[in-house]
């Protein structure tokens, strides 16, 4: 009998941690992960969204294009796009995100950051040829594209 | 539950009137995070930071009142409501969390407080007016603009202890000014300048 052959996951499919599993580490993904399972350590999925169900058990630092959190996250969430926290869930940790909704029931203990998304580069006009006698112009200082931000409160461990 | 009525508050525009015009402030919501006031503050420029005051005394001292003088318990409470730095925040909505406190827990928090303020921020909270109660309404509060405030109750609470101005000035005695406001429910709004 010839092997099954082997098909990669496509590019809508789910990484699903089950309510029996336990993982501690870091976990990478560039698809969507469903948690109803316990993690500890952290989760990113930059270009994804991050579901932690109705069991899980997070105690991790979530990072993803999208976060919805339905069970229990204790860690610090940071979201390209949307932070959605459900009726029942609880999190402690602090929100960064360009958008929030979270329904009436949640437990939250935290801080919010709203963060907009930076405005896309326009595109760069290509090189034009510089002629032999004009003088080179000297290198333009840096953009600072993140300045570092002005100091949050602390929170004391 | 009841249904939520809008209405006035002047204690909420004189703490927004402080603030006004400037964007970037660090206020602390003690209501418990909801969709409301997330919005208004964040869409004002605001970084909030939520928990919820009253659930937190529930979770920490039960319906005992007389656990509220527990040394151990009182720090544990600061420790997981109040644990920040000096000078953190610019601005702290506590609504009614503060007159289920007994004077022990009362004072430890209001010196939490005054530590965590920046000098020149404002805090706003909400105190029964009726001195002979001893159980008083609790509500919940939400945001709706910069003026008006959305309440629903949501039944009776024994009271901490008896709020009147004299002893609600002394309670903020380190603070560096303290003004009430008279409310139909019976409530006196107070802002303190830290």
């Amino acid at each position: 009998m010839s092997p099954t052959p082997f098909r990669a996951a496509d590019s809508t499919s789910i990484n699903n941690i089950g309510k029996a599993v336990r993982v501690e580490g870091r976990i990478i993904s560039r698809e969507d992960i469903f948690v109803d399972g316990q993690v500890e350590g952290s989760i990113e999925s930059p270009e994804s969204k991050v579901t932690i169900g109705p069991n899980g058990r997070v105690k991790a630092t979530l990072s993803a294009r999208e976060v919805v959190i339905i069970g229990a996250v204790q860690g610090d969430v940071t979201a390209s796009d949307k932070v959605d926290i459900r009726k029942d869930a609880q999190l402690e940790g602090n929100i960064a995100s360009a958008r929030i909704s979270i329904e009436d029931g949640a437990i939250f203990k935290g801080s919010i950051d709203i963060r907009k998304p930076e405005p896309k580069p326009s595109p760069v006009a290509p090189p034009q040829p510089v002629a032999a006698s004009a003088p080179v112009a000297a290198p333009a200082p840096p953009i600072v594209v993140n300045p570092p931000a002005a100091a949050a409160p602390a929170i004391k461990r | 539950m009841t249904t939520p009525t809008i209405r006035n508050s002047r204690g909420l525009e004189q703490f927004f009137g402080n603030i006004r015009d400037v964007v970037g402030l660090n206020i602390l919501d003690m209501a418990g995070a909801n969709q409301e006031n997330i919005n208004f503050l964040t869409n004002l420029g605001h970084k909030l930071y939520a928990s919820d005051l009253v659930r937190s005394i529930d979770d920490t001292f039960g319906s005992d009142l007389a656990e509220q003088n527990s040394a151990p318990r009182i720090e544990h409470f600061l420790q997981a409501n109040f644990n920040y730095l000096p000078d953190s925040f610019d601005g702290a909505i506590l609504w009614d969390g503060l007159q289920f406190m007994t004077p022990a827990l009362l004072a430890a928090t209001v010196d939490r407080l005054h530590m965590i303020m920046r000098p020149g921020g404002y805090i706003l909270a909400f105190f029964s007016a009726n001195e002979k109660m001893s159980e008083v309404p609790a509500y919940t509060f939400r945001l709706v603009d910069a003026k008006s405030i959305s309440v629903t109750e949501r039944g009776v609470r024994p009271a901490g202890q008896v709020f009147n101005n004299r002893n609600l000035e002394k309670t903020f005695a380190r603070f560096e000014s303290i003004k009430f406001f008279l409310t139909r429910e019976n409530l006196r709004e107070v802002i303190v300048r830290r």
